[in-house]
């Protein structure tokens, strides 16, 4: 078993690898020359030039490659021509505050799925099951920004006005001083993500409670309960890990439209500014560190898959 | 405690009847078993002694007593007081009905004690009656880690654990090879009488129930049609149903059939197949002579299907060579030229897939005369019509998908399209294992006809000896790789040389 | 054993109804006519919407109507003063177009890589899927915005990125749906008659694949809708001052409560259109399912 992990491991880190190929290679594609697409149309050559040379502009490419992932490696995601600092100071406490959106929206969206999942696949056929079948088909449909603006208009400026639909940190402070508007934006990626966990875990659910041994347990006459607690449930977990990792790191980018729908100060709302100033370096940090972020959930995933099978862990 | 089922009715959710008022009575030390093909009903009705209809059906009329407690009438709590403990199942798959993730041990253990009386000595006291290993280390081992055969004497042992007064047995033996299903038959009947349980036996093979059952019910679509002991249902049956069944049993005992002269058609010469450590074809050499029936017998594991797929062209991983006509054949399909794919056919285990479901039967019987041969449109027409009469199938199946014919029917379709080239040797891996035995019957006397006049020769893989009379000249045992024994069908099955034929022999069931 | 007139006796069963095709078993359940209903309506609405909006209101998407932010005209204006409706009835037909021309990207390459992935199995396979599991790296939206910040929010850059980014994740289901039928022995069966491997992909494996490749294609268009919408909403997509349901939500959100039509209109257009969509994929992949489960 833990070759098999390490094996992962291994062709995580070989996919890590690649991904930082393709997003430095994605930067080449830079029509023109950077320098001066930041200093504009009449900055002197001489500028241009001391602005390339600061970049690093004029080496070769798999220099200026090495150079990057280097910095990248030691914690240094390079300079953001911006804001004119490093990218570090500009992204440090975003990632703390993106990282609380994420982190509350995977557990409540993870408990809530699996809990709705397993009971509809319970009650399979009944008026519950069809309704929260019905109603999870609606919400998975919808673009995220637009539950975003129906969270906005119905609980914020039209129909109630509880929670604000923005998000006003004073400066120096922390996005969980004010948790009310934590909510929206919470809520929105929850709204997402959980309608596909629950129905994952549904249709697993139903499929392990039609197999056999599921049968032969109840023909021995246990009861009901320990029927889906001890034998059911845990073969639901092995192949539902993997697509709740995917929806979780899909979370990783969904956070890019919440935040800016709400003005929330996360990383996602940083690579859009980032977009529009057209602020390579920063682009590049934070597609690496969404990538990242995708790579290891479905690593963690995988590890799960692999230890809950019992043909592999009783070696 | 007897079973006395009464008039049982059983319908689907929407009301068209499963089990038409079924009724048996078994008394305590006896075995019923009950007999029928797929679609009979006979699960449905063993299950309902334990009070359990699948999804989809309900019980629609009828009583099962136990005792003298009408289960039908139980709640479901109190059914499931009774269920492991009262009356016990064994399935017909351990595969599929051993939690995989739950140590051996633990599942015997757990139908004690969710009826209140967990006792690990009686664990192991139960695996040592179905003659496994009672040590804490077989007890902590996962089911993956088991034999078939042992996996089933599992299910056996979690029956009888809580001493149960009725075991329902539902096709236990199916899959198992010959040696160990004559083990297992020797367990249940030995527990049966010991235990004095009333068991029902769910069994489509008849010499099986000649050799355990005290007593016989045949099923058909959903009915009982003759009920009695054995010995006078399999001597003396009334019912016309019966009759067939038992007409199409194949009989080991026989007359010896005609000799069969020609010359070598299909050889495999010092054939050996290994996949890493593992050797499953050790250097074997057969010939196939024009015109006669080859079997090829093995077990699960012996390597027959390798060996067939050597020398149809389906694996090129083997060492040796396959000669055709005293040529040698490329080893895969991919580089034999167009005559020689047309003279050696190939006909599938299970005709569920080896039919394209998008594609009607004349689509899929066409496709090797649109390959391998330069027929035009009108006379590949003609040649798929004829050779689906020859199979005995109508030609207004030709339109239809796979999923509207029978297996017997998809079968022998498949044997058309391995036919329509008029190959000069057709090898048989398994096909009719899948099917019931009265279909398997009618594709054997398909096989031979078409043997008689086409001229063709045949290597027939199985595993079931009984089958040799009906259809085999001469037959070739295989075991672990190796040819044990090979010669005329009739001087084997009487005056077998290997001690494994011997053993084959002795434990394969007769009526 | 047996004579031949047995046969007509044991083995002829009553022949089954013919399994009626995928998309008439998806037809009939009831939220395929709901979900096609909604599209339509939707549909209807993006592609005759920029000729009838003049027709009805009387204005252009790109006219001054009046002062910004009044409810002047059916639907009020908007910030720079146009007149909603008719930007409205004219902001669905590009969005529609792209998520289109996306789609179909995605399920052409997607479908042609998955195939041959499953059909070649080993070592190829492996790799294909390992450059598969690169490109799956990204979300799907980052991705978009990692090239438009090179290249900038021109149209076929969106499409070319959203279809691109689609293909991998077709990729990985047709792989899968694939592997299940090569399984089967009537592939071997067609090899061993010589038939080439294109031939094997297209004539027995394709027609077989169809269900899960339908599924996949309803899912992608809805997704597709959402990420042009995102993106344009993102002020990344569809750029001004051109009339698009994902931009004018951007454009009148902050006047949200003062004049909500100009984000009520368009939020309502795309979420009718993709619950619309979702359901119809969700009745293929209810027939698609009943089909395997025989």
């Amino acid at each position: 078993m833990t070759r098999l992990i390490i094996r992962r491991l291994v062709v995580s880190l070989a996919v890590l690898w690649l991904v930082t190929l393709l997003v430095f290679i994605a930067t080449l594609l830079l029509p023109g020359d950077p320098a001066r697409a930041i200093l504009g149309q009449q900055a002197t050559p001489e500028r241009v030039a001391a602005l390339q040379h600061q970049l690093n502009l004029d080496a070769p490419v798999w220099e200026r490659y090495l150079d990057w992932l280097g910095g990248v490696l030691t914690g240094d995601l390079g300079f953001s021509t911006s804001t004119q600092g490093s990218v570090n100071s500009l992204l440090g406490d975003r990632i703390v505050a993106s990282l609380v959106l994420l982190v509350a929206a995977a557990v409540i969206s993870t408990a809530v799925g699996l809990a709705l999942g397993t009971w509809t696949a319970i009650r399979r056929g009944r008026a519950v099951d069809h309704t929260v079948s019905g109603i999870s088909l609606v919400i998975a449909a919808l673009p995220e920004f637009v539950i975003g603006m129906a969270l906005i208009i119905l609980l914020s400026t039209t129909v109630f006005r509880i929670f604000p639909s923005v998000t006003l940190t004073r400066p120096g402070a922390q996005v969980w001083s004010e948790p009310g508007q934590l909510v929206l934006p919470v809520l929105t990626l929850v709204l997402v993500v959980t309608p596909y966990i629950t129905r994952m875990m549904r249709a697993t659910m139903s499929e392990v409670l039609d197999s056999g041994f599921v049968e032969m347990a109840r023909l021995k006459g246990l009861r009901e309960r320990t029927v889906i607690v001890r034998h059911a449930f845990p073969h639901a977990i092995g192949p539902v890990a993997q697509v709740i990792a995917l929806q979780l790191a899909w979370l990783a980018g969904g956070v890019v439209v919440v935040e800016f729908l709400f003005r929330y100060p996360g990383i996602g709302q940083a690579l859009i500014d980032a977009v529009n100033k057209r602020d390579v370096e920063v682009v590049q940090a934070i597609t690496l560190l969404i990538a990242a972020m995708y790579i290891v959930v479905n690593l963690l995933a995988d590890i799960v898959g692999i230890v809950t099978n019992p043909k592999v862990a009783a070696r | 405690m007897s079973l006395d089922v009464t008039d049982l009715r059983v319908s689907t959710v929407d009301g068209s009847p499963v089990l038409h008022g079924v009724s048996y009575a078994i008394a305590p030390g006896e075995i019923l078993a009950l007999v029928g093909e797929s679609g009979s009903g006979k699960t449905t009705a063993g299950l309902a002694a334990l009070g359990h209809f699948r999804r989809g059906l309900v019980p629609a009329g009828g009583a099962v007593t136990v005792g003298d407690t009408d289960i039908l009438s139980l709640t479901e709590p109190e059914r499931r007081a009774l269920r492991g403990r009262a009356v016990a199942y064994v399935p017909q798959d351990p595969a599929l009905s051993l939690n995989p993730s739950l140590r051996i041990g633990r599942q015997i253990a757990e139908v004690l004690e969710a009826h209140g009386a967990p006792d690990a000595e009686r664990v192991a006291e139960v695996l040592a009656e179905v003659g496994l290993p009672t040590d804490e280390a077989y007890q902590r081992r996962y089911p993956h880690q088991l034999s078939g055969g042992q996996q089933q004497r599992v299910g056996i042992a979690m029956a009888f654990a809580c001493r149960p007064s009725v075991v329902v047995l539902d096709e236990p033996t199916t899959g198992l090879d010959v040696t160990t299903q004559a083990l297992v038959l020797e367990t249940v009947g030995a527990l049966a009488a010991e235990h004095q349980v009333a068991a029902l036996y769910i069994t489509h093979d008849l010499a099986v129930v000649a050799q355990i059952a005290d007593r016989v019910a045949v099923m058909r679509d959903g009915r009982i049609v003759e009920t009695g002991a054995t010995r006078d249902v399999l001597g003396h049956p009334t019912h016309a149903y019966t009759r067939e069944l038992l007409d199409a049993v194949p009989s080991l005992d026989g007359p010896a059939p005609a000799g069969h002269e020609g010359t070598p058609v299909l050889a495999a010469k010092d054939v050996s197949v290994s996949y890493g450590e593992i050797d499953v074809l050790r250097g074997v050499g057969i010939t196939v002579d024009s015109g006669e029936c080859l079997m090829l017998l093995g077990e699960s594991g012996s390597g027959k299907t390798t060996l067939s797929q050597c020398l149809s062209g389906l694996t090129a991983h083997y060492t040796g060579s396959v000669e055709l006509d005293g040529v040698a054949l490329p080893p895969s399909v991919r580089r034999r030229s167009a005559a020689q794919l047309r003279d050696v056919q190939y006909v599938f285990q299970s005709p569920f897939s080896s039919l394209n479901p998008r594609k009607t039967i004349a689509q899929s019987v066409e496709l090797p005369l649109t390959r391998l041969t330069t027929m035009d449109k009108a006379q590949r027409r003609e040649r798929v019509a004829e050779m689906l009469d020859r199979v005995r199938l109508g030609r207004s199946l030709a339109h239809r998908l796979p999923d509207q014919l029978s297996g017997g029917e998809r079968q022998r379709a498949a044997i058309a399209r391995a036919l329509v080239t008029t190959p000069r040797v057709l090898v048989c891996d398994e096909v009719t294992s899948a099917l019931d035995v009265s279909v398997q019957a009618t594709v054997l006397d398909v096989l031979n006809d078409l043997r008689r006049d086409m001229g063709m020769a045949i290597l027939f893989v199985t595993h079931n000896i009984a089958l040799a009379r009906e259809v085999a000249d001469r037959i070739a045992v295989l075991l672990d790789g190796r040819i044990a024994e090979c010669g005329p069908v009739d001087d084997v099955l009487t005056r077998p040389t290997h001690a494994y034929t011997r053993e084959l022999l002795a434990n394969t069931p007769r009526l | 054993m047996t004579a031949v007139e047995k046969l007509e006796v044991v083995d002829t069963p009553e022949v089954p109804a013919s399994q009626p095709g995928l998309f008439r078993r998806a037809w009939a359940l009831p939220r395929a006519k709901l979900g096609a209903a909604l599209t339509a309506a939707v549909v209807l609405v993006a592609v005759l919407g920029p000729w009838l909006g003049p027709v009805i209101t009387g204005h252009d998407p790109t006219d001054f109507a009046g002062k910004p932010f009044k409810h002047d005209g059916i639907a009020g204006t908007d910030g720079i003063g146009r007149d909603v409706l008719t930007r409205f009835l004219a902001g669905g037909s590009t969005l529609l177009l792209y998520a289109v021309l996306a789609t179909a990207i995605g399920i052409v390459l997607g479908a042609a890589v998955g195939m041959f992935a499953g059909y070649s199995g080993g070592r190829l396979d492996g790799v294909v899927m390992r450059g598969n599991d690169v490109l799956l790296s990204f979300p799907q939206l980052v991705f978009a915005l990692l090239a438009i910040a090179m290249i900038g929010p021109h149209g076929w850059l969106l499409v070319t990125v959203i279809g691109v980014t689609h293909a991998p994740r077709i990729a990985r289901v047709a792989r899968q749906a694939t592997v299940a039928v090569v399984a089967s022995d009537y592939i071997r069966a067609a090899e061993m008659y010589g038939v080439p491997r294109w031939r094997i992909l297209t004539g027995e494996v394709l027609p077989n694949i169809t269900g899960p490749l339908m599924v996949e294609l309803g899912l992608r268009l809805t997704y597709s809708i959402g990420y042009v919408a995102s993106l344009s909403f993102l002020g990344l997509g569809i750029q001004p001052p051109t009339a698009d349901w994902g931009l004018m939500i951007n454009e009148n959100r902050i006047a949200l409560i003062v004049q909500p039509w100009g984000v009520l209109l368009p939020v309502l257009a795309i979420a009718v259109l993709t619950v619309g969509t979702n359901l119809i994929t969700d009745a293929l992949a209810s027939a698609a399912a009943r089909e395997e489960a025989r």
